[in-house]
C-alpha cells in the first residue's frame, strides 16, 4: 500500500462524557424497560393498598353513648385516650382518697402494706374478673400506693406524686412521663415507708423517710397550670397483670386487670393546709364492675386507711393496633419487596444479558458506573416511595378514623420523620439490593438474599420480645425504626413489640444500621467490579 | 512519506490463563488505520478474549493493550475513540433497539439525533422501535454495528459481525467495512471463517491457541499459499518434463497428461515449451483461495483436530 492514510478524526461533538451523562444514561436505561416501571408503580401501590386494606377491613364500635351507637369519627373521638399536659396519650385511672386543699402546704403519710391480686392468679389465660374465679396474690411490679396532688378532676390534668411501688421502690412521678427513683425499699408491716408531698406555689417536692423523723427529698417538680385549689390525698393504682410467654416465633401474652390493696396510717396535713373530711372515689372511669362498688374500696378506722385501687397513672403504651402514623405504613414492607426486585434487576439483568460489558465499554470507570446506578435507583425509588407513603398516611389515617379507631396524633417533625424515613428506608434497601446484585450477579439469589436480610427479620422480629428482637438491632431491618410510633417508658411494663410501634433502636440509629450494611455491600461490589473480568 | 503514525490498536505480549488453560500466550500485533484487519483463528483461539482485554473488560497476567497509545480504561469518552461490537445478543429483550442506542448515546453526551443517524446508516429504521427480544440475529448485529458507530470513532472492533447475517447482509457489511477503512478508520474484524473476510479484509492477524500465527497482508498470504505453481496439460509428458527441469523448475506429475510446475513463471514456461516444440493444450496458474491459505497456516494451530479426539483423556 503506497498511499499514506490520515487517521480518521471523530466528527462526534466533543461534549463531556462525565458523571452527569452517566446518570442520564442510567435513567434512560431504567425508564425504557416497562417491567421496571411496573415494579416501581407496584411498590407505591403496595404501600398504600396493604395499609388501606387492613384499615378498611377492621372496624371498632363504640358502646352506646347517650344517643345510642356512635359511629365513624365520633366513635374515634370517643375512643381517644386522655392526653397529658404535653399531649402524650395517658392512662389516668386510680382510686383517690382526697379533699380539696388551698394554697401551700404539705401532706404526710405512712404506708404499712401493699399487696396485689389478680383473678385466677398464674392461670394462662387469666381467669375472668367477674368473681367466678377467686382472686389470688400476684406481683404487679408497678402497683402504686402513695400521695398525689392533682390539678383537677379531669383525666390527664397535671399532677405530682410520691409513692411506694411493689418492685421498684420509692418513686416521685409527675405529669405522666416523668419518673424519679428514690430508695429501693419494699413496704411491709416491719418496714413501713413514710412519704411526704409539699406544695409551694407551682413547685412540688416529694420526700421519703424510714422513721418519720429524718427526711430525704426524692424529687421536685414545677407544674404549669396548677390552680390555687387542688385535690390532694392518698391514691392506689395497679396496672394490668401481664404474663408473657416468648416463643421462638412470636409471643403469647396473657393479662387482665389486677388490684392493689394498701394500708396507710399517720395521715397528716401540715403548713397552710387544714384538714376536712376524706372522700374516696374512683378517678377516671366509672369504677364499677369487677372490683366492686366504689364504697367498699375505702375503709377508715382509727386512723388506719385501707384502700383498694386499680388502673395506672402513666403514659399509655401497648396499643396492639399500632394506630400511629408508622402503623399507617404497614404496607411499606410489601412495597419494599417490589423496589428491592427493581434494584436487583437493574444490575443482574445486565449480567444475565452480557449488557454489563456494553456498559463498562461505554464507561470504563467502575466506581462511576456503580455510583450512577446507585443514585438513579436511590432517587427514583425514594420519590416513588415518598408518594406512596404520603398517600398511605393520609388515606389509612382517614380510613381508621372513619372506622372508629383513634389515631395517635403526631407532631409535624414526627410525621416528617416517619414518611421521609420510610421512603429513605425503601430507597436505601433498593440500593442495597443493587450492591448485592453486583456481588452475586444472579437475580434470584440476589432477591432472596436481600429479602432474607431486610424483610424476614422485620417479620420475625415484629412481634417478638425475646432474643429475636436483636434482629431489629443487627440486620438491615433495624431501619424500620424510622416508623417508631411510641416512646418506651421504663415506668410502664407493657408488651413492647415492633408490631405495636416500639422498635429497639431509635429511628435514625436503626436507619444507620441499614446504611452501614449498604455501604459495606457497595464497597465489596466496587472491589469485585474492579477486580473481576466483566 | 509522512511521519509514522502510531498504530490505532497495539497489543503487546498479552498473557492470560484461566486456571490451567492458557488463553493468551504472548500475543502481540498492531492494527493500522485505513484498512480492514481480519482477526482470524479457530474457535477458542483467544479472539474474543483479546478484544475484551483491549476494551479493558478482562485483565491480563502480562502485557498491554493500547488504543492510540492509551489504555482503554483511561479513555475519557471511549465510544468516540473505539466503537465495538462484542456480543450481538447483549440486549435487554424488553427494551427497543432505539432505546438501547439512546442510553449509550446519553452516556457519551450524544443526542437522540445521532441515534437516528446511526439507525439509518445500519439500515434498521423499521425495527428500531420494536422490542429487541423479537429481533433476528441479523437485526441484533445491525443494532450492535449501529452502537459501534454512535461515537463516530476512528477505531472499530467487531467480533464475528457476520454471524447470523443473510447473504445480502454479508454483502452489505463487507462494503460497509471497506468504506469505513477508506475513510481512514482502523477496523478490526474477527471471524472464525476466513471465507467471510474475502473481499473485506486487506490485512490479516491470524492466531491459534493464544499465539500469533501470522500478521500479513491478504495479497502476500495468498501468493505464498499459491507458491507460484503452474499446471501444464500436455500429451508429451516426458519431453516437457525434461525441458522444464533443464530450465531449473520442479516438475511433478499430477495426472496422465498433467504436470504441476513450480519455480518458473507461466510466461517463461510457454516460451520454453514453444521453443522446444513440445505440444501443450493448457497452461494455468494455480491461485489458492483465502480459505486454503488459512487452512495451510493453521494446520498446526487448530486446537481441536480430529486426531486429538483419539488421544486418551488426561
Amino acid at each position: 500500500m503506497t498511499a499514506t492514510m490520515t487517521p480518521y478524526q471523530s466528527a462526534a461533538p466533543s461534549s463531556g462524557a462525565g458523571f452527569v451523562q452517566l446518570l442520564h444514561a442510567e435513567w434512560t436505561k431504567l425508564r425504557t424497560v416497562r417491567g421496571w416501571l411496573f415494579a416501581l408503580a407496584l411498590g407505591a401501590v403496595l404501600i398504600v393498598a396493604l395499609g388501606a386494606g387492613s384499615a378498611a377491613g377492621s372496624h371498632r364500635g363504640c358502646g352506646g353513648g347517650p344517643g345510642g351507637q356512635l359511629s365513624g369519627k365520633a366513635c374515634a373521638a370517643a375512643n381517644a385516650p386522655p392526653t397529658g399536659p404535653d399531649g402524650t396519650p395517658v392512662t389516668d385511672n386510680f382510686y383517690f382518697v382526697h379533699q380539696q386543699l388551698d394554697g401551700d402546704g404539705s401532706i404526710t403519710v405512712r404506708v404499712t402494706s401493699l399487696s396485689e391480686q389478680a383473678p385466677g392468679a398464674g392461670q394462662r389465660p387469666q381467669g375472668p374478673a367477674d368473681g367466678s374465679v377467686p382472686w389470688g396474690t400476684v406481683t404487679v411490679p408497678w402497683a402504686k400506693a402513695g400521695l398525689i396532688v392533682k390539678a383537677g378532676t379531669s383525666q390527664g390534668s397535671p399532677y405530682a406524686s410520691i409513692m411506694t411501688t411493689a418492685s421498684h421502690g420509692v418513686r416521685f412521678q409527675y405529669d405522666f412521663t416523668h419518673d424519679v427513683a428514690g430508695s429501693d425499699t419494699t413496704v411491709s408491716t416491719t418496714s413501713p415507708q413514710w412519704l411526704r408531698l409539699t406544695r409551694s406555689g407551682s413547685k412540688l417536692t416529694g420526700s421519703e423517710s424510714a422513721d418519720g423523723a429524718h427526711w430525704t427529698v426524692v424529687g421536685t417538680a414545677t407544674l404549669t397550670g396548677l390552680p390555687a385549689s387542688i385535690q390532694a390525698g392518698l391514691f392506689v393504682a395497679s396496672p394490668d397483670y401481664d404474663v408473657v410467654d416468648d416463643h421462638i416465633v412470636g409471643t403469647a401474652t396473657y393479662g387482665g386487670p389486677s388490684r392493689a390493696i394498701a394500708t396507710f396510717d399517720n395521715v397528716g396535713l401540715q403548713g397552710g393546709w387544714t384538714p376536712s373530711t376524706w372522700a374516696g372515689s374512683q378517678f377516671g372511669g366509672d369504677g364499677s364492675g369487677p372490683l366492686g362498688p366504689p364504697g367498699s374500696r375505702f375503709t377508715q378506722s382509727g386512723g388506719v386507711f385501707s384502700v383498694t385501687g386499680t388502673g395506672d397513672i402513666a403514659p399509655a403504651v401497648g396499643d396492639p393496633d399500632n394506630n400511629t402514623i408508622g402503623g399507617s405504613l404497614i404496607g411499606s414492607f410489601a412495597g419494599l419487596i417490589a423496589l428491592v426486585v427493581l434494584g436487583a434487576l437493574f444490575i443482574t439483568a445486565e449480567y444475565r444479558r452480557g449488557l454489563i460489558r456494553t456498559t463498562l465499554a461505554a464507561a470504563p470507570d467502575r466506581g462511576r458506573v456503580l455510583a450512577a446506578k446507585s443514585v438513579v435507583v436511590g432517587v427514583v425509588t425514594f420519590v416513588v416511595s415518598l408518594a406512596g407513603c404520603l398517600i398511605a398516611v393520609w388515606l389509612v389515617g382517614d380510613l381508621r378514623r372513619n372506622n372508629g379507631f383513634y389515631v395517635v396524633p403526631a407532631s409535624a417533625s414526627t410525621t416528617a420523620r416517619v414518611i421521609v424515613g420510610t421512603a429513605a428506608l425503601l430507597a436505601v434497601s433498593s440500593v442495597f439490593a443493587l450492591a448485592v446484585g453486583t456481588i452475586v450477579r444472579r437475580s434470584a439469589a440476589t432477591i432472596a438474599t436481600v429479602i432474607a436480610l431486610v424483610v424476614l427479620p422485620y417479620i420475625l422480629g415484629a412481634s417478638a420480645i425475646g432474643p429475636l428482637v436483636w434482629l431489629l438491632r443487627l440486620t438491615p431491618a433495624a431501619a424500620f425504626a424510622v416508623q417508631q410510633g411510641y416512646h418506651r417508658y421504663s415506668q410502664v411494663d407493657g408488651v413492647y413489640t415492633a408490631a405495636g410501634g416500639y422498635f429497639p433502636l431509635p429511628p435514625w440509629a436503626g436507619f444507620g444500621v441499614l446504611c452501614l450494611w449498604t455501604a459495606t455491600a457497595l464497597g465489596l461490589a466496587l472491589y469485585l467490579l474492579r477486580k473481576r473480568d466483566a | 512519506m509522512e511521519a509514522t503514525i502510531a498504530a490505532s490498536i497495539a497489543v503487546q505480549g498479552l498473557r492470560k490463563r484461566y486456571g490451567t488453560t492458557v488463553a493468551l500466550d504472548g500475543l502481540s500485533f498492531t492494527v493500522q488505520p485505513g484498512q480492514v484487519t481480519g482477526f482470524v483463528g479457530p474457535n477458542g483461539a483467544g479472539k474474543t478474549t483479546t478484544m475484551r482485554v483491549i476494551l479493558g473488560l478482562d485483565s491480563v497476567d502480562e502485557g498491554s493493550a493500547l488504543i492510540n497509545g492509551r489504555p482503554y480504561r483511561s479513555l475519557r469518552r471511549p465510544l468516540a475513540q473505539v466503537g465495538s461490537l462484542l456480543d450481538a445478543a447483549a440486549l435487554q429483550p424488553s427494551r427497543t433497539g432505539r432505546n438501547h442506542l439512546l442510553w449509550l448515546a446519553h452516556s457519551q453526551g450524544l443526542t437522540a439525533r445521532r441515534v437516528d443517524e446511526v439507525i439509518e446508516s445500519a439500515g434498521m429504521e423499521k425495527a428500531a422501535r420494536r422490542k429487541a427480544g423479537g429481533y433476528s440475529l441479523g437485526m441484533r448485529q445491525r443494532v450492535g454495528i449501529a452502537a459501534a458507530m454512535l461515537g463516530d470513532p476512528p477505531v472499530l472492533m467487531l467480533d464475528e459481525p457476520f454471524n447470523g447475517l443473510d447473504p445480502e447482509g454479508i454483502f452489505w457489511i463487507r462494503g460497509f467495512l471497506r468504506s469505513l477503512a477508506a475513510q481512514g478508520r482502523a477496523v478490526l474484524v474477527s471471524s472464525h471463517l476466513m471465507g467471510e473476510l474475502q473481499d473485506a479484509a486487506t490485512h490479516l492477524v491470524v492466531i491459534g491457541r493464544g499465539r500469533l500465527v501470522a500478521d500479513t497482508s491478504v495479497a502476500a498470504l495468498v501468493a505464498a499459499a499459491s507458491g507460484g505453481r503452474v499446471q501444464v496439460r500436455t500429451t508429451a509428458r516426458l519431453e516437457a518434463t525434461a525441458v522444464l527441469a533443464a530450465a531449473g523448475a520442479t516438475v511433478a506429475v499430477t495426472d496422465v497428461d498433467l504436470l504441476t510446475v513450480s519455480g518458473l513463471p507461466s510466461q517463461q514456461i510457454v516460451t520454453l515449451l514453444g521453443e522446444s516444440s513440445v505440444p501443450f493444450s493448457e497452461i494455468s496458474g494455480h491461485r489458492a483461495t483465502l480459505e486454503e491459505a488459512y487452512m495451510e497456516l493453521t494446520r498446526d494451530a487448530v486446537e481441536y483436530r480430529a486426531s486429538d479426539e483419539s488421544e486418551p483423556v488426561r
